[in-house]
Order: C-alpha cells, then structure tokens, then sequence
C-alpha cells in the first residue's frame, strides 16, 4: 500500500493505480475525459490536471495530470489548488471554442458527461467570440446518429472501437482543431459493439439512433433493473418506458458478467417489443369461435379453465428457453413434470443436457463472462462468439492481450498506460487457439486457427485432452498435425495464469461439449488443482434454466400426440414453428384437439392456437432467467403494459384457479410465491429467491422508485381518456413503485440499483460512485447468484469415445448452422434496425465445393432439409472445409435444425 | 577555426561523392569504431565531447545513448533513427548538410548505430526536401556497394541496415515520439514519456533518435576524440561547432559554421552583414520560431545552450529569424501562430483548441479589430498552454515567441487596438 495527500488529507492506496482512479474510488470529484474504466490512461484532453507537491515544503508545485501519474508512496497533490482549478476550468473553456450550443437540442442532454465536467468546473461565460468549426455528419447504419459538431476529441470512441472491439471502420481522421471520427465514407458501422459508442462517448457525437425516433429526456423515463433476452450470456440492462412504450435500453454495469459493454443485438433489438406482431389482446385464431376480436381477460381465463378441467390427464405442457424460470415452472405444475416438455427439439435438449452435466459434475468450474477478460490462454471449440454471444467475444479479445501485456509490463509501463503499454505489445497475441468450421472475427486474435468440420473439432478438443493428461483416451488415427497442435494448445493451457476451453452448443455437437468439458478437466488435474476453467454457450437466455426444470422435448412431445396421448396442448412462449421446422409444427398442434398458446408476439404457433393469451415480454413483466453460467439473475419490468397483457405465469395462475385447481400455481400471488415453490420443487433452483430481494423489501421504510424526481406529466399523461388522475399501479412482484415516490437516499442493493446518480455525475460515469473499486464488482456484490457449483471429484469417467474422424462423401454435404448476430435471433429480428442488416436465406460453399457443382456465387441450387425440400442461392466462403456446407441458423422462414446433418445438393 | 560540418561543403553545394569523401578523410570514424572501440566506449567519447543534441532539444547525446539496455539479454533488435524532418519555420541548417555532404551523416549514423549495437536505421526525411532526397540516396547505396553499410562491415562483423524513409509531411513527425509513430504508418500524434523510446521505442523497440547536424558531428568526434572536439569551443561548455543561420532583412542571409558560442552579435553582424539600409535591428528569435526573442541588449550574449536561457531564450535550432523596425511585430507573430496551430497534431486540447483562438486574436488585432481584453488572454494562453499542461512540446514552443512578444512589444500591440489598425499599414 501507499501513503498519498491529497489537499492535506492522508489515504493508502494502491500503488498501482494512477491518480485519477483513486481520487474518483475516495470520492473526489475530480473531471476528465478521455480516461475510462475499461480503456485505460492516455493524458490526451488534460481535464484531470491536479498540482503535485514535491514534498511538505515545497508550496509551488507543479500541474500534472493525475490519470498520468501513478500512485506511488509519497505522493502530495492538491485538486482544490487556486491553479489547477483554473487550468481545468480553461480546458473547458477551449472545449466549448467549438462545442456547439446544442443542449436544448442534442439527445445527451441530461445524461451528458461534458455538461457535467462544465459545471463541476465552474466555466459558465463564453469568451470566444469568432466563428466555430464545424463538419458533416455521416450516415453510419441503423443504430448510430452521428453529430461531429459536439465532438470534444477525447478520442475514447476510436480507443472503444478499434483498439478495445477490433473493430476497423472508425478511425481518426484529419489533424488539428479539425479531427474527425468517422468512416471513411458513409455506411453502416461494422463492428458488433458499435452500440457502445453511445454511452462511451461524452458528449452527443455518437447517440442512439432507434430511441431517436421515440426519444424522450432522461428525467422522464421509467427505469427498471434488467437482463437481455438475446443470448444465454444475461447481459445485465437498464430498460427505459415512457408512455407505455419501450424507448431504449442501456448497460447496467455487472463486472462479473457484461461489464460496462452490451453488444448491438441486445442494445437495438429491443423494438420487437414495440412491433405490430405484439399480441396485447386475447385472441381465438382457431377452433369452434375463430374470430380475430379480441375476447376478456376474465373470459379467457375461464375458457382455459374449461379447457384444462376437460383434458385433466390428457394434456401437455411446452416451455420455453425464452420464459422465466417462474413461467416455465407455473406450466410444470399445472400439467405435472411427467407432462412437461422443453420447446426445443430432442438434439438441442441433448446439448443443453449435455451442458448441464458438465457444470454439474465438473470438475472444471464454469466461470463468469467478467472473468473471461482475465484469462490469458484460451482453447475455443466451435463457437463462432461474435455471433453467437458477442460479448464472450469482446471478453476474448481481452485475454488474448494478457500475456503479451503482462511482458511488456516487464519494462516497467503501469498497468494504467494504455498507449504505452499497447505500443510495447504491438500485434502480439497471447495462446489463444480457435477450431472453427468458417472464418470468425476472432481469427485476428488467434495464434493458430483451425477450419474443420464439427467431429474433428471434438477430436481436437479430445487430443488436447490426452497430451494434458495421458489418462485420458487417445484419439484413433489423429493426424500427426492436429497432434502436434493438440501438444501445443496443452503446453499452454497447463502453463498459463488462467486458462480457459470455451465451447457451446451452436455447431449442433455434443461431441464438442464434451470434448471442452474433458480438455478443461484434463487441465485442471495437470495443473494439480490451480483453475482451470470453462465457459459453454447456449441458445437462449433461459436455455440453461429450462434444462434444470427438467422433462422432456418435442420430439417426445410429438411422438405422445401422435399416439393419441393427448387433447390439450399447452405452449409457453414458443415458435414450434421455429424450434422444430414447420413440418413437425404442424404435426403437432393439428395432432391435439385443442391449442392454447402464451405468447407476447404473433408467430406461426400463435395462428394455430384456439386460444392465445397475450404475455409480457421482459420490460413488461418481471422474472428470473439462468444464464449460461448458471447464474440466476432477476429482471424487472418497467412499466404496466396495455392490454390484458400479463406475465406467462399469471394467465397459467388464473387458469389454474378457473379450472378450479388448488395447487401450485393457483396458489400464487406474486413472484415471491413462485419462487419460493420454485424452491420446494426443484431445490437446486432455491437461491434463485435470493437473485434479488423480496417485494417485501424496505430501504429506508421505502420501496424504491422507477421514476425520477423530475418525472413530468404524471397527471397530464391520460388526460386525452379520462381527467382523473390515474392511481399509480403497484407492483406486487418488486420492491419498486412506477412513481417517482420511493427511497432517494442510500444506494439500494445491487440486483435492485438502476438509478446509478450521484451528485454531479447524471452520465453513466456514475458507475464510478457505485462500485468498491472502479471496474470492480459493484458495492454490496454484483447481481445475480451462482447455482451450480461442481461437485469437487464427482466424476471418474473419460467421456469417450471420441468421434471418428470427418470424412466426406460422395454425393452430400455435411451441414453446419452459421450463425448472425443481427437475423439468427427470434425476437432481436424484429427490430426494424437488426432486421435490416440481417442475411437472406443462403447455402454457404467452398469454392471447390461449389466448382465441383458448377455453381457460382449467387445460384439456386436445391437442399433437403427435415424432410422437405428447399431452394437457396450459392454463397461462396473461402474458409469452408471442403465438404461441409454451412445454412445460416434461425433466419425468419428457413427452420435450420440444431444438428443439420447432410444433404445433397442439386441444381434445380 | 576548424570545419566540422562543412569542410566538403562546396560553394555549388554539389556533394563529394564516396570517393571523395574517403580521400578527404571520411569513414575513418566508423572505421575507428569497428576495428578499436567498444560500443559503450564510443558512448562514452561522445559524451565526453559535450555533444549537445541539435535538434534543439540539447541533451548529451552520448548520455542518451547510455540509456538503451545493451549486453546480450537487451531486447531486439534496436533502432537508430535520424530526425531529418526539419520543419521548424526558419530552419535549414539540416538541408544544407543533407544537400552538400551526406556521406558525414551516413557515417555518423552507422557509428551511432553501432554505438547503441542497433541492427537497423532509419533515415526520416522531411518530403519537401527532393535534392536531399535524392543525393542521401546515392550516398547510402554508396556506402553499401562499398561495404560501409549491410552485412558484416568493413569486416567487423557488425551488421547495419539503413533505410530512407520520406515522411507524409506534418510537423509533427518532427517530434521524436510523433516521428516513430509515423515511421510506424500510424497518425503523428506524440506519445508520453516515460516509457522513453530508449525503452520502448519503434515498435516497442530500443530507440535512439537524433538529429542530423547531431549525428554529422559523430564521425569526427570519433576521428579526432573528445577533446580535440571540446577544444573547437573555447568560449563555450558545449563542445564542437554550430551550424547558425539567419534569416531575414540582414545583407547576406545564410549559413555559417562557428564555434559553439559565438556571440549573437558576431553571427548578425559580422557574418550576416547587419541590417540591409534603411532598416534597424529590433529583435531576433534564435532558434526557430519555438523560441523566444532578444533584444539588441542581449547581442552579446554567446549562442550555446547555456547563454541564451540567460535572458529568457534558448537556442533551440540556431536559426535565427531577424526582426526590423519596418516589420509590424503582430503580424509577425501571427504568421508565426497561423503555422502552429495548423500543425498542431489535435490530440490534447490546449494546443488543438487554444492556438488557433491565439491565432485568431493576433488576426483580430492585426487587422484593427483587436478589443481590450484581448492582450491579458493572449497572455493567459500563453500561461495555460505552457510546459507540463500539454501533451507535448509543440504548444510550449508556440506560445514561447508571443510571450515574449507580448512581453517586449506590448506598445505595439496597444497601439494596433487603441488606434484600430496595425501602425504598419500604410493604406
């Protein structure tokens, strides 16, 4: 530790923190720019000047920047000196030379990190009195609106974009009072984070270009606590409501999951909660009363009830990898676990089982997605992680900077001096090692890449295993290459700090699963109990939390109903369509009398139902979901929806009760009841309860409030229906209230915190105030709870044996799903923006493959697939094997298995 | 007095080529070095020799050389770059020695290389320098074909390659740090110091950059030793010669080489010739445009890097730009503000945002427009955008001519406001 002074005052520190971190972790307001948690030190705006004293005598001292200057034992400096306060008040000054009188017009305002560092510095009267420069804007995609004019060069957009996200199209342009940030000329941002961009930048250059076009000031949002509904990582999110609408959603900073970034997908993909295919009315689309109108809440309750009496036994119940744990739950009780079934085919219920079972029996532990940036040698098998679950790519691209940085730390460059420290590294890239059967974006990180098809990808993973760990099964007939790489890949995982085997069930391949789970394994025990660890990906953000509720999947769902088993299916918040391909869609529900489906969106399943009740999706509901680490993590809704839309488990609730049940869930209340059965069913699911506190929960004697206390137009807003004012909902399910009435002082427990403010701070820079060490878990302990924990030497067993080798065939090509961040997503798709940058429908070859064919870029050519036939146009991919041909997963119309197996390929 | 610099220098500036170098004695410092001297005794004969950097800077070379990491752990390879981006405004001493005698920089830079044990060099030359270009070329390949450079010279072993690099063409690559980050292909921006490029230089590598003039003294420093070269100042600490220039309303404007020293006087009046007619000597800024002015009660003082500093200059490059008394100061000054804050690089704020507002004011004021109030900001920028604020020296240097303008013109400026045009203007 060291002993610094600052104005007088004596505080030990860590010597290996600069200034600027550890004036802000004391709570010193001390204003800067371009320094940033997540990106480091480059003294490039001097807003964060402080006189430094060379000891207690000397009374001149000189300016230095503090995030320039280390916290090393000794240290005298002064922020309230007469001089630096003034220097930083001319930094403000020369910002504003430019800076546009926008405020009343630019989106930021409100949230606005300049306006803040204005005020803190006290600069108030313009002085300048010649002309500003100004620029054109640049039209960069969907997601981003683009305003140079209010550019302040902190350069922190290009150090997030290019040297943080890899990304390439953004750069610095021009030199003097004239830099530009841009692309070299108009089109859509290419990287996968671009979304950051918003709340990475200061001031309003770069700002969000869907909630533009619903946009609302900060003050008059409703903000709720919430978790992404995009991929299996739960991203923690900030959703924001205004007039009964989703406008945007934001980070909430969770540093052992996302950290201060969300991926584009989970930042723009929200807008499907705003689409015309929004169910917010009970419909009958099918059966004896069809009709589009819509029916009572009260008598939709009543005819499901009728429904469910009528079935008794003869009824079955589909979930959800997309509902809450909750939802999902209310459905097993209310057909019974022997009724219950996944809605996911039979091959992914096999890969999410087949995760399950590793995290359960270990003895590698899965670790956080935060930790994942902390590795420094990484084995990844398959995933394609920038599209699948972008922010473990990010993550990625993080460790693959520890080793080479960790060496240049050796020459003496602190931890904190990014440029320094990335200028000594230069392209060096730690042993990151990736099998993948197309190129990926992580290629550039990687020390070696290898494209293979999924079995020899498993193999690989196997033969890692076995040069870590003789014990392990040998692979037959491993080429001499992929030993000598698996030797390679071994060396450095048994070597190194943290290392880390990722996999995930996108390629369709158990075998990869498991080859990840033995590689880790056979880590860990070379490595005589130091970590090793492993992280596996799922589809859906409840993917994992479905399998722990265990039951059965569709295709066991199928095969009931078509031996005539059943006259009542009951579907939670699934596309069958969708999960299983039309063909078996369609099977299914014709194959049962009567259809009930939850849904909040019109799909394919939702038409065939006779009848459908409207549910909540994530803002208007609230619920648990588990990721893909196994951590349950509670959201929250934002609003009260329209309509008689409700959560899942509610409409299922009052069925319960109108069929006349008493046992679960007609029992339940609120969310606390459904947890806590959640609990007493399933006790490996109890510490879900504690992923947030109670609706009983009290801070100060208060709940906490949604709303702001500049909140406008609460009696206004409904005025146009009714003149009486509205009384505010209560939320029996949170310790939240929708008004700004609530506890406004200390901060509240972390799952529960979205109003991250202090004093001064009205930006996302708040998150400073709210964490014990800045980049740190937040103060009471970041949200969310670990469920699964290994059972330390719970197995005994190699998983063998490992597959045969690929080997192509005469006449068909082996399929594997390619996935899009923006397209293979259900609900994400349905944002106008992510749907515009979505594929067609496609059939991906190598260039051999396709010459073999005679077929060029962009021909039809026919595939069978489940069954059925399907035209789709050549994409030529360099970087196929040959004999492999990659379908892109879950576009809208082109059902693509988990496992697509093969095909032949013909001319039409 | 001896010539270091200049002896092969002819009058049509035309270079001796190789042949005629070495019959003029040339190479036979990089010879000495290979064949007698230890890389760190080279070092040390350099820094004993009081060879202070020229390209203003002023730091022992020989000393700078000492802080590269050398034995056979030291990372590798190392760099020895040459700083020929000269762009200071009122500086060309470095293009007289590219043009006339390229082989003396050829062979400083080979013996500095060797003395830090750099496998490579780089010589960064400024793009508006074609001649230079064009002669330093022919001088390198040269030196290769006859062994002087490449593999295993003149049988030592020692391995040197030297490329020729033409800078993209801002000041800023003139700056040692915003020069390697150009040679590296990246935007001329400064780093920040430490790590210093003896550390973490190009590429992450061992670097040494110094200046032409500074490395074309290292040849004879090695020939004839250190005291031989501190011998050739006797007036001065600083050994050796200096290359000053003058520029402006003087008789003859050029270049001299003089013992490091010689007074401000004997530069203009002497060797320059003094003031054309008609016109008196105000003021004159010594060391390119960075630097701040004397006065004619300064004339006497001795242009080293100790003397100037005395009276609130420096000698910087010791180029001197000349100011009479029929030249309006303002204008001069805001000519001089106009450059530096098109040049500056935009990476910190002081200088990206502040210099051009210094420059507009110094406009304003020239051009009968000037308000009051406006002297005490110019004199406040020159406060905020002093040493330590910004990132680099680049502001620092700017504000150092108007501060001192300011300082010593301050009834000029006044009468451009209070009278509401420059009292230069005739019409």
């Amino acid at each position: 530790m060291a002993r610094i002074w600052i104005d007088g005052h004596e505080h030990e520190v860590d010597p290996d923190r600069n200034l600027l971190e550890v004036c802000l972790e004391l709570g010193y307001d001390l204003p800067y720019f371009c320094w940033h948690p997540a990106l480091g030190s480059v003294g490039a705006c001097r807003q964060c000047a402080v006189k430094q004293f060379k000891d207690e005598n000397d009374d001149e001292g000189r300016i230095v920047m503090a995030c320039m200057t280390a916290a090393a034992d000794g240290t005298r400096i002064s922020i309230t000196d007469p001089e630096a306060h003034e220097f930083r008040r001319s930094i403000i000054e020369f910002l504003m030379v430019n800076h546009p009188h926008d405020c009343p017009v630019c989106d930021e305002g409100g949230e606005c990190h300049l306006q803040d560092m204005t005020v803190m510095t006290g600069h108030d009267y313009r002085a300048f009195r010649f002309d500003k420069r100004t620029h054109r804007n640049q039209d960069l995609g969907p997601f981003i609106e683009h305003e140079m004019n209010r550019c302040i060069a902190c350069y922190r957009c290009v150090r997030f974009y290019d040297d943080y996200a890899g990304g390439k199209d953004l750069r610095a342009l021009g030199a003097h009072d004239h830099v530009y940030f841009g692309r070299q000329a108009d089109g859509v941002l290419e990287s996968e984070f671009s979304g950051n961009l918003v709340e990475v930048c200061p001031t309003g250059v770069f700002t969000d270009k869907t909630f533009k076009r619903h946009y609302s000031r900060k003050w008059d949002l409703r903000t709720a606590p919430s978790v992404c509904a995009h991929c299996s990582l739960g991203c923690n999110t900030l959703v924001n409501e205004r007039y009964g609408e989703l406008r945007r959603i934001r980070t909430r900073y969770n540093g052992a999951v996302n950290g201060y970034f969300l991926c584009d997908r989970g930042r723009f993909g929200y807008d499907f909660a705003n689409s015309e295919r929004r169910i917010r009315h009970t419909q009958l689309p099918q059966g004896p009363d069809a009709q589009a109108r819509a029916v009572s809440a009260q008598e939709a309750a009543d005819r499901a009830g009728r429904l469910l009496r009528d079935a008794d036994e003869r009824i079955l119940g589909i979930g959800s990898p997309r509902a809450s744990l909750e939802s999902n739950l209310a459905l097993r009780c209310l057909v019974g676990p022997a009724r219950f079934h996944a809605g996911v085919e039979a091959a992914q219920a096999q890969l999410d089982r087949a995760v399950l079972d590793v995290l359960r029996h270990g003895p590698a532990r899965s670790c956080s997605l935060g930790e994942v940036g902390r590795c420094d040698a990484v084995l990844i098998l398959g995933e394609d992680a920038t599209q699948t679950a972008p922010l473990l790519a990010l993550a990625l691209r993080q460790a693959a900077r520890r080793q080479p940085t960790a060496a240049a730390r050796q020459l003496g460059i602190p931890g904190w001096h990014e440029h320094a420290l990335r200028e000594a590294v230069q392209n060096a890239t730690g042993p990151i090692y990736l099998a993948s059967p197309a190129a990926t974006r992580l290629d550039e990180i990687a020390r070696k890449v290898v494209r293979a098809a999924p079995e020899d990808i498993a193999r690989l993973g196997f033969a890692v295993a076995q040069a870590l760990d003789p014990a392990a099964p040998a692979v037959p007939e491993l080429a001499p290459q992929a030993g000598a790489l698996a030797a390679e890949i071994a060396e450095a995982l048994a070597t190194a700090e943290h290392p880390l085997v990722v996999a995930g069930t996108s390629l369709g391949s158990e075998a990869v699963i498991r080859a990840a789970a033995q590689a880790a394994r056979a880590a860990a025990a070379r490595r005589e109990g130091r970590p090793a660890e492993l992280f596996l990906t799922l589809p859906a953000c409840n993917s994992l939390g479905l399998a722990m509720l265990g039951g059965g999947d569709l295709d066991e769902a199928l095969a009931r109903v078509e031996k005539g088993d059943v006259d009542t299916v009951l579907v939670l918040e699934a596309d069958l369509h969708r999960q299983a391909g039309p063909a078996k869609a369609e099977q299914l529900l014709a194959g049962a009398a009567h259809v009930i489906v939850l849904d909040h969106l019109a799909t394919d399943t939702a038409a065939r139902a006779e009848l459908l009740l409207p549910c909540a999706p994530f803002a208007e509901g609230s619920g648990t979901w588990v990721n893909n680490e196994g951590r349950a993590q509670r959201w929250f809704r934002a609003f009260v929806p329209d309509g008689d839309v409700q959560d899942g488990w509610r409409w299922l609730r009052d069925a319960a009760r109108a069929a006349g049940r008493k046992g679960h869930p007609a029992g339940w209340e609120n969310l606390d009841d459904a947890l806590a059965a959640l609990g007493r069913e399933l006790p490996e699911l109890a510490p879900a309860a504690q992923a947030a506190p109670s609706a009983g929960f009290l801070q100060v004697g208060q709940r906490l409030p949604r709303a702001t206390h500049r909140y406008s137009g609460r009696t206004a807003m409904e005025a146009d229906r009714t003149v009486h004012e509205p009384k505010p909902p209560q939320d029996a399910d949170a310790p939240l209230t929708f008004s700004m009435e609530g506890a406004q002082g200390p901060p509240p427990p972390p799952a529960l915190a979205h109003d991250f403010w202090a004093p001064g701070w009205n930006s996302v820079q708040a998150f400073n105030r709210f964490q014990e060490e800045i980049a740190g878990p937040l103060r009471g302990g970041d949200p969310g709870i670990r469920l699964i924990e290994p059972a330390a030497g719970s197995r005994t067993d190699w998983f063998t044996p490992p597959p045969r080798a690929f080997a192509r065939r005469q006449a068909s090509w082996r399929l594997v799903p390619l996935y899009h961040i923006h397209g293979s997503e259900e609900l994400s798709s349905l944002a106008p923006g992510v749907a515009s940058l979505a594929p067609a429908p496609y059939l991906a070859l190598g260039p051999g493959d396709a010459a073999s064919l005679q077929v060029a870029d962009g021909d039809e050519v026919e595939i069978e697939l489940g069954g059925r036939k399907l035209q789709l146009p050549v994409r030529l991919r360099p970087d196929l094997p040959a004999g492999v041909a990659g379908l892109p997963s879950g576009l809208p119309g082109l059902y693509c298995p988990a496992d697509p197996g093969w095909t032949e390929i013909a001319k039409p | 007095m001896e010539k270091v610099l200049t002896r092969n220098i002819r009058d049509d500036r035309q270079p001796p080529d190789l042949k005629a170098y070495v019959k003029a004695g040339g190479y036979q410092g990089l010879r000495r070095a290979l064949e007698e001297l230890a890389p760190q005794e080279v070092q040390k004969m350099v820094e004993d020799a009081q060879l202070r950097g020229r390209g203003g800077a002023g730091f022992n070379a020989g000393k700078k050389w000492s802080f590269v990491p050398m034995g056979p752990d030291a990372p590798r390879p190392k760099y020895l770059v040459c700083n020929a981006d000269e762009m200071e405004p009122g500086s060309f001493k470095d293009r007289l020695l590219l043009e006339g005698d390229p082989h003396l920089l050829v062979e400083g830079m080979a013996i500095a290389a060797y003395a830090i044990q750099a496998s490579h060099a780089w010589l960064f030359l400024r793009w508006a320098y074609k001649l230079c270009e064009q002669r330093v070329r022919h001088a390198v390949a040269e030196a290769y074909a006859a062994g002087y450079l490449g593999r295993n010279i003149l049988g030592s072993g020692y391995d040197l390659d030297l490329h020729v690099h033409i800078s993209a063409g801002r000041y800023m690559c003139g700056e040692e740090t915003g020069l390697l980050n150009a040679l590296e292909g990246r935007r001329a921006t400064p780093r920040s110091k430490p790590p210093y490029p003896q550390v973490s230089g190009l590429w992450g590598k061992p670097t040494v950059v110094n200046n032409v003039e500074t490395l074309c003294n290292v040849g004879p420093i090695v020939t004839h030793g250190s005291q031989w070269f501190l011998d050739l100042a006797p007036d001065s600490q600083d050994g050796g010669t200096k290359l000053y220039g003058v520029s402006g309303r003087v008789r003859r404007p050029g270049l001299w080489e003089l013992p490091m020293g010689t007074t401000l006087r004997e530069v203009l009046f002497e060797h320059a010739g003094g003031m054309l007619d008609g016109h008196a000597f105000r003021g004159a800024i010594p060391g390119g445009a960075s630097t701040e002015f004397m006065l004619p009660e300064h004339l006497d003082v001795r242009l080293d890097f100790d003397g100037p500093p005395q009276v609130g200059s420096r000698l910087g490059t010791g180029t001197i730009i000349v100011l009479d008394d029929q030249r309006c100061p303002v204008a001069m000054l805001a000519n001089m503000e106009k450059f530096f804050a098109q040049e500056s690089c935009g990476w910190c704020t002081p200088c990206r945002d502040g210099l051009p507002w210094a420059h507009k004011l110094l406009v304003a004021i020239e051009e009968g427009r000037g308000r009051a109030g406006d002297l005490e900001r110019l004199e406040s920028m020159c406060r905020l955008l002093g040493p330590g604020r910004t990132f680099c020296a680049l502001a620092p240097g700017a504000v150092e001519p108007l501060q001192s303008g300011l300082k010593y013109f301050r009834r000029d400026f006044e009468r451009h406001i209070t009278e509401g045009r420059c009292p230069w203007r005739t019409s």
